[in-house]
């Protein structure tokens, strides 16, 4: 399993259209992926799963991916966190 | 017999056609034990992927029609439709509860409709529309009632519904459809900010229409004054049409106003601005070729929700009205709240008068944490344009101290903190509370400048509620004692080397406009719509004249006369 942390820096957090573009990232990978923030764990391939999370700036959130190909998922989630969502 | 149903004219024009009821479909379904479950989640397949065939062709419409923002929405709606937690769990309650997949999926979007609908987010409820518009596609094909499909429709029409969904506005076709009505709706609900953006005329709130407007019947979609005529006669369709090719021309005529300035006949520029209430109008500014923001209502960022907004969603908001007029003045109001603005989570005490309580800077100088938010998203957004903040419901130079205070104050809090701020922010008051009229010669010595809202200073000048129908004939924008305040306020910011303009709806208005520009004011905000007009009305006037006739006018008895006068001389 391969797993990362970051800390989401953008002022509406994971809203609207990041949070659209994490969910296409996401789904273009094999592996399962989730999002986790305050204890709670969702699908990253789901858009409403992941806009019901309501992250906010200042959060801390987890990303795990499990499967043939997590660690490229997670190098590609990484990727579009750190184009504009946080770090 | 002609039947006149009135509502509100969500999108300007004419438009004379036939009805086309588009009704909602049948979508009930009941909870059904499945004949044969993999009949069902094939069905189920199918109907998903017929769906999204439809999306992609309706988004790539609208992004032809109405460009990149508006087809968003659609993109949203096909992640939906590929989201594993609603079709996974629509198949699984299939499965394992041996249900029907209409039933399933009604029950598991409900669950989701209903958990958006929930969040005190904006945007989160929004959402829940969303997923209703898109599971009700789904639904109807998994049914196999056809939904009335718009894009098929292929003569003249005017569209009667209940309301209009994002996906049936965006099928809309320009050739064919020429104008909607609608029972439910305001000015800006998504129906009617898409029929103007399409510049499709359209009447929204009628109530009754579904009940009226019959398949076939002649409709008569006058969105310039929010009627509609159902079965008209000879003799109004000739009227209407005639009212609709002077439209038509005088759109053309403006149209090539948008870039001019605003000059009168003799050569004086008088500035023409705009109302707002969100960053979403700002579209119609530019379309109207405004030349700054008059009055931007900062209310509706706290109307509708649950909760105060915070000073970055307030921020974000500022800036990007701020750095989209790029440049041109920007008057931001101050919360104006109370009276008949209701905001639900701060349980305001009910009133007995409402308009004379606790209500705009009243209540903000009493719950300044919500003021002070407000100041502080005001001043980091200062930096990206040219900001004027006015403060509302100014009664005594007291209220106008305290609020410049604080706001001084949060200006030095962020300056510590090395946070930007304009240095050159005018501030000013809103002049609506005759007491503050009279005095305007001591308050031009301190604010930067004056805009009379004419709604509430009537109001309270004539002292006639203006929610209540039986004194409207008390709502004299043109009687001689209002013309003379105004007059006061004007030379009094004169006096101090300032400006006054003004943002109710008598600075849009055709037989005021004459009137104001010879008492002297500076800049007239108005609906974004106005703009054009007033514009061409201004070019035909020279001040020279409009300064006699506004001096005969203050000295005349009645409303009546002043309005006769100023048709006589200028219409």
């Amino acid at each position: 399993m391969a797993e990362r942390n970051f800390t989401i820096t953008a002022e509406t957090g994971i809203h609207a259209r990041p949070a659209t573009q994490l969910v296409n990232k996401a789904s273009q990978f094999e592996s399962e992926i989730t999002l986790e923030h305050k204890g709670k764990a969702v699908n990253l391939k789901s858009i409403m799963g992941v806009m019901s999370l309501g992250v906010g700036q200042g959060a801390e959130v987890t990303i795990k991916a499990e499967g043939s190909d997590e660690e490229e998922a997670i190098k590609g989630i990484e990727e579009v966190i750190k184009e504009g969502l946080g770090e | 017999m002609s039947n006149l149903l009135t509502g509100i004219g969500a999108s300007a024009g004419i438009a004379i056609a036939k009805a086309f009821r588009l009704e909602n479909p049948d979508l009930t379904v009941e909870k059904k034990q499945a004949e044969d479950i993999k009949a069902e989640l094939e069905n189920f397949n199918q109907a998903l992927k017929t769906s999204k065939q439809e999306l992609e062709v309706i988004k790539e419409k609208t992004r032809e029609q109405m460009g990149d923002e508006h087809a968003e929405i659609f993109s949203a709606h096909l992640l939906v439709l590929s989201d594993p937690e609603l079709v996974d769990t629509i198949r699984n309650k299939v499965r394992e509860e041996n249900v029907t997949a209409s039933f399933a999926l009604k029950e598991v979007s409900d669950q989701f409709i209903a958990m958006f609908e929930a969040m005190d987010n904006e945007y989160m409820k929004e959402r829940a529309a969303d997923i209703r518009d898109v599971s009700k596609r789904v639904l109807a094909h998994i049914l196999g009632t056809p939904i009335v499909s718009l894009a098929e429709i292929d003569e003249e029409v005017v569209i009667v519904a209940e309301d209009l969904t994002p996906s049936d506005t965006a099928q809309l076709n320009k050739q064919f459809v020429k104008g909607f009505v609608t029972d439910i709706g305001g000015r800006t609900s998504h129906s009617a900010i898409m029929a103007r953006s399409l510049e499709i005329p359209s009447v929204v709130g009628t109530k009754t229409i579904t009940d009226e407007g019959k398949n076939g019947i002649t409709v008569i979609v006058d969105g310039l004054e929010g009627k509609v005529i159902l079965n008209p006669s000879e003799e109004e369709i000739q009227e209407y049409k005639q009212k609709q090719a002077d439209y038509e021309e005088q759109k053309r005529e403006w149209a090539k106003l948008v870039n001019e300035k605003t000059l009168t006949k003799d050569g004086q520029h008088v500035e023409l601005a705009a109302n707002i209430g969100t960053p979403d109008d700002l579209e119609g500014v530019k379309n109207n070729g405004a030349e700054g923001i008059g009055l931007y209502r900062t209310e509706f960022l706290y109307m509708g929700r649950n909760e105060l907004p915070t000073e970055d969603e307030q921020y974000d908001a500022y800036k990007k009205v701020l750095e989209q007029m790029d440049g041109k003045p920007v008057v931001i109001r101050t919360l104006d709240i109370g009276g008949d603005k209701e905001l639900p989570y701060l349980d305001l005490p009910k009133e007995l008068n409402p308009f004379l309580g606790f209500r705009a800077i009243r209540l903000c100088l009493e719950r300044d944490d919500i003021f002070r938010t407000q100041l502080r998203a005001l001043l980091r957004a200062s930096s990206y344009g040219n900001l004027k903040i006015m403060f509302p419901m100014i009664a005594t130079l007291d209220e106008f101290r305290q609020a410049k205070q604080m706001l001084e104050e949060e200006k030095q809090v962020l300056i510590d903190k090395g946070i930007t701020v304009s240095d050159s922010i005018e501030i000013g008051i809103m002049v609506e509370i005759p007491s503050t009229a009279v005095m305007a010669a001591q308050f031009a010595k301190e604010v930067d400048f004056f805009s009379i809202g004419t709604n509430d200073l009537i109001q309270y000048t004539m002292a006639a509620d203006r929610m209540n129908e039986q004194v409207s004939y008390l709502y004299q924008p043109y009687n001689p004692a209002i013309l003379r305040l105004v007059k006061m306020v004007i030379e009094a910011s004169h006096k101090e080397g300032k400006w006054t303009g003004m943002c109710g709806e008598m600075a849009g208005d055709s037989v005021a406009i004459p009137l104001l520009l010879g008492l002297g004011l500076d800049e007239f905000s108005m609906s974004a719509t106005s703009v054009l007009p007033a514009r061409s009305q201004l070019a035909a006037i020279t001040k020279e004249d409009a300064e006699a006739a506004a001096l005969e006018a203050i000295e005349m008895n009645t409303a009546e006369e002043v309005k006769n006068f100023v048709e006589k001389k200028f219409l």
